[in-house]
Parts: C-alpha cells; sequence; structure tokens
C-alpha cells in the first residue's frame, strides 16, 4: 500500500514539475531558446503575488488571477527587448542572456525581498493542509489533485490552441520554419513575444505551486530550473505532452527512490534523467557506429 | 502600367556578392522568366524581393512604394508572395492548416481553401494529411497553393519543377496556366529553358550576378539564350553585349 502511496504522491509532485517545465519547453519548442532564467522567472511571480497578498490580503489564487495579466505583459516585453536581440547573434547568445537574466532577477529580488524565506501556504487557505485520506496508508492531499488538474487543463489548452487555432498553426509554423512562416504573411516576431509571454505566465504558475506546497526565496529558481529542465528532456526536447509525461516520470523517480531512502528521492530523479540522456543520445552514436 | 521595380539590387552573403547591381521592371500582367546557371543569383534575386534577403544595397519597389526595407510578412499583405526553392511546407501541419496559415494577411480576394482544392484537385484527399506525408508533386501544389492563399498580385515562383518527374512537372504547369490566365502577374524561376521560354513573355538571363541578357520570348532565338546562360561568346550572342 505505500508504494500505491508514493505512485499517487509521485504523479502528483510530477504534475508540479510539468507545470514549472511547461513554458520551458515552449520557448525551447518555438524558438530553440534554452531559458535558464526559467526558474528565477517562476518565483518572480511567485513574489509578485505575494506582494499582491502582502498589499490586500486576497488569497492567493485571487491575488495570482492579478499577477497573471503582469507576467504576461512582462514575457512579452522580455522578448521584444533582450530575446529577440540575443536571438539574432546565434545559438549561444540567447544562453549567455538568460543567464545573465537569472543573476539579474535574483539581484533585484534580494534588493527587493531580503534573503527571508517566503510562503504562500497561509494566504492559500485550506487548499494547503486539507486532503483525503483513503486509507491509513493512502492520502489524496487537495493541494496534489489541484496541481493535477491545473496541469491537465493547462497542457490541454496549449494542445487545443496549437492544434485548432489559427494563431496555433501560425506558432507551429514559425517553430518548423521561421523563414518560410515570414513569407507566407506571418509576423515571427509577434509570433515569439506571444510565446515568450505564455512560456512566462505558466512559469508564473508553477512559481505559485512552489510557493503554496514548500517556501521559497530570491534563489530559490536555479533549482527549480534543475526539475522543469529534466522534465523537458525526460520527455523530449520540445514535444508538449512528453513535457507533462516527463514531469511525472521525474516526480515517480523521486517519490519511489525516497521510499528506498529518503535521502535517496532528489538522486533518483537525476539517475533516471541520465539514464535516459544515455539511452537516447548515447544510443544514437551507437547506431551511428555501427552504421559506418 | 509597373508593377515592380528593380534597381541596382545588391545582394551579399557575407563577402560573396551573389546579386551585382541587378535593375529591372515587370509591368501589371506580365509574366517573366529569370533564368540563369546555378548559382547565378536568381533565387537571392527572388528572395529579395519577397523580404526573405535583405539587400546591401539598391531598391525594390512595389506598386510605386519602396519596400526594401519592410519585413517579409508585410510585403506579403501588400500582395507579393514566393513560392520558396525547396517548397518549404511546415511539415507536421496537414495540407488545409499549411493553406489556412497563409492567409493571414487577410487580402480580399478569389483565393481560399476551396478555390486552391478545386485548381489542384489532387490535394482534395490529402486535406487532413500532414504535409510531410505527401508526394513531391502534391507538396509543390501545396506551397503553390499556399502563396495563392494571400491572393497576391505579384506571383514569385522559384523552380517549382526541382526534383519532380516530368509528367508532374506538367500536371504543375497545367494548374498554374489557370493561375496565370487570370491576369496574375509572375516572376518564375526555371531551370528548363523551353518550358521557361514557352510559358513566359519576357525572359531575363542572369550570370555570375549580373543581368547579360533581356527580351522578349519570342525574339529571343535558342542559341543566344545558351550563349548568355553559359557565359559563351557564341557568335549570335556578340551582337548586342549588355
Amino acid at each position: 500500500m505505500t508504494l500505491v502511496n508514493a505512485i499517487v504522491q509521485g504523479i502528483f509532485l510530477g504534475a508540479f514539475y510539468a507545470v514549472l517545465a511547461c513554458g520551458l519547453s515552449i520557448m525551447f519548442g518555438v524558438m530553440r531558446i534554452i531559458n535558464l532564467a526559467h526558474g528565477d522567472i517562476a518565483v518572480f511571480g511567485a513574489y509578485l503575488t505575494f506582494v499582491v497578498v502582502d498589499h490586500t490580503g486576497a488569497p492567493a489564487l485571487v491575488a495570482f488571477a492579478a499577477a497573471l495579466p503582469v507576467m504576461l505583459v512582462l514575457g512579452y516585453i522580455l522578448q521584444i527587448t533582450v530575446l529577440e536581440r540575443s536571438l539574432k547573434a546565434g545559438l549561444l547568445t540567447p544562453l549567455l542572456a538568460t543567464f545573465g537574466l537569472s543573476i539579474v532577477i535574483q539581484n533585484l529580488l534580494l534588493i527587493a525581498f531580503s534573503p527571508d524565506v517566503r510562503s504562500l501556504g497561509p494566504a492559500a487557505g485550506a487548499l494547503t493542509t486539507a486532503s483525503w485520506h483513503v486509507t491509513s496508508e493512502l492520502s489524496f492531499s487537495a493541494l496534489g489533485v489541484v496541481v493535477l488538474a491545473v496541469a491537465i487543463v493547462v497542457f490541454g489548452a496549449l494542445q487545443l490552441f496549437l492544434s485548432r487555432t489559427r494563431a496555433g498553426w501560425a506558432m507551429r509554423a514559425t517553430a518548423e520554419d521561421a523563414d518560410a512562416a515570414e513569407l507566407v504573411g506571418i509576423d515571427s516576431r509577434s509570433v515569439y513575444a506571444r510565446a515568450t509571454a505564455i512560456a512566462v505566465a505558466i512559469a508564473a504558475l508553477g512559481g505559485l505551486f512552489l510557493a503554496i506546497r514548500s517556501v521559497f526565496d530570491p534563489i530559490s529558481g536555479p533549482t527549480q530550473l534543475i526539475f522543469a529542465f529534466e522534465a523537458v528532456v525526460i520527455g523530449g526536447m520540445g514535444s508538449l505532452w512528453g513535457t507533462l509525461l516527463g514531469g511525472i516520470a521525474l516526480g515517480l523517480a523521486q517519490t519511489l527512490g525516497a521510499e528506498i531512502q529518503p535521502q535517496f528521492a532528489v538522486l533518483a530523479g537525476h539517475l533516471l534523467f541520465l539514464a535516459v540522456l544515455i539511452v537516447r543520445f548515447g544510443g544514437a552514436r551507437l547506431t551511428l557506429r555501427v552504421a559506418r | 502600367m509597373t508593377l515592380l521595380n528593380v534597381e541596382e539590387l545588391d545582394c551579399r552573403y557575407g563577402l560573396l556578392q551573389a546579386v551585382r547591381g541587378v535593375s529591372f521592371e515587370v509591368a501589371q500582367g506580365e509574366i517573366v522568366a529569370l533564368i540563369g546557371a546555378n548559382g547565378a543569383g536568381k533565387t537571392t534575386l527572388l528572395r529579395a524581393i519577397a523580404g526573405g534577403h535583405r539587400p546591401h544595397a539598391g531598391k525594390v519597389t512595389f506598386d510605386g512604394e519602396d519596400v526594401t526595407r519592410l519585413p517579409a510578412h508585410r510585403r506579403v499583405a501588400r500582395g507579393i508572395a514566393l513560392v520558396p526553392e525547396g517548397r518549404r511546407l511546415f511539415p507536421t501541419l496537414t495540407v488545409e492548416e499549411n493553406l489556412r496559415v497563409a492567409a493571414a494577411g487577410n487580402r480580399r480576394g478569389r483565393w481560399n481553401v476551396k478555390a486552391v482544392l478545386d485548381t489542384f484537385p489532387l490535394l482534395q484527399a490529402r486535406r487532413t494529411m500532414p504535409a510531410a506525408t505527401l508526394s513531391g508533386g502534391e507538396q509543390q501544389a501545396v506551397a503553390i497553393g499556399r502563396a495563392l492563399m494571400s491572393n497576391p498580385r505579384l506571383l514569385l515562383l522559384d523552380e517549382v519543377s526541382l526534383g519532380l518527374a516530368p509528367v508532374v512537372v506538367d500536371a504543375v504547369y497545367k494548374s498554374l496556366a489557370n493561375v496565370i490566365s487570370e491576369g496574375a502577374t509572375v516572376v518564375l524561376v526555371e531551370q528548363d529553358l523551353t518550358r521557361a521560354l514557352r510559358v513566359a513573355g519576357r525572359v531575363i538571363c542572369l550570370l555570375e550576378g549580373r543581368v547579360v541578357l533581356e527580351g522578349e520570348a519570342q525574339s529571343l532565338d535558342r542559341d543566344r539564350v545558351v550563349g548568355a546562360y553559359f557565359g559563351l561568346r557564341s557568335p549570335s550572342a556578340r551582337g548586342e553585349p549588355r
């Protein structure tokens, strides 16, 4: 029964990682940008929500609804002011630019909020603590269920957007061949800016869940980036549903690892990530050698 | 009436100069063929007109407006459409999505998904299939249809016969004849000299980025064109050096 519980908790945890990873996956899929500031943007979103809660006393979810449009706009501006320029200078430059952005965000947060640890748990009310105990060893936390449901809604909505709407087709077309997309009348600059806006907003959602389920401080970003990055790689770079599955695989590895030994949890996730890397890319090299 | 005016256009890739001081005009309703050997600068010239390549110097005027600095997607909105070399479809998008995504310019006219499928009936059954699964001829038809979706006033065709079986090329040109007969203005790049001379009203021959021969397709004899094409100083080509 503890195994079943570990699997259930792993899926809940994995859904959280999937939400964190979603924006990273979008930016890589559409623009081939690996956004090293993604974790910091998530934490920035958490702080923004925290500020709203602090000033208005609103519940965390309401405060987040106010922060969301701000994050969308910030994402759009980030693309047209920083990332678009860096993209023109080759593939490596956006990596450096977002690395710099990561440091800038961390230090701005340190100046504004001090290194104190915060949490949005108290502002989220019953969502933080409520749970359903099915048996003595199996329980569903309200937060876990909500995160999983939100993850499915977010990925489902993105899927619908990309497969059913003209703006979604334009995004896929630009991702596949930006030059050809321009030549058929698609404004690739605006498509890229929209993609970044969506990615940044979903990152903030990940930051919200992080802030409710645990605590955060100005330098929490890089740790979240590693989990998000692992989820993206495990699921296959640039594949949306793959990212959801990759996040869940990572969550499962961590909770199942913790069953063996509690200290083994995070390491088990890293080992899964390494195993996927070896199988996918090491394997490719092997077949190449055989083909020669 | 002049629809397109190219003046002293220079295009470079780093140090390589692909197009050198090319000037020509295209009148409304004209069919112009650009010919020349590989590397003569035909594709670069078309891309510069469509906005896919930013020229180093010179000017492109479309319908009286200087469009030299305009990005490609805004030229599409003005009525310039390019069928790029190698088709360049969006592989995971279906045929219909490939067509509809290109209608973003919102230019009004007779072309829509239905009109394109009527013109290229072979696409009817492929409508919901990803473009990557289509045959070369079908892909070329989608590429032409995709360009038509913006209801262009100027259609640029870059080697629509490349990599296709002769039978398929015939079918593609047959469909194009319908488009052309409706009064479209076309600039096309074509390797097949005979076909270029038959389809086009006027021929412009490029050699190493320069215009070496220009004239009515009717008035040019094949030997002169071949001479200009390869840069040979054949007796017939020596008559009017440019």
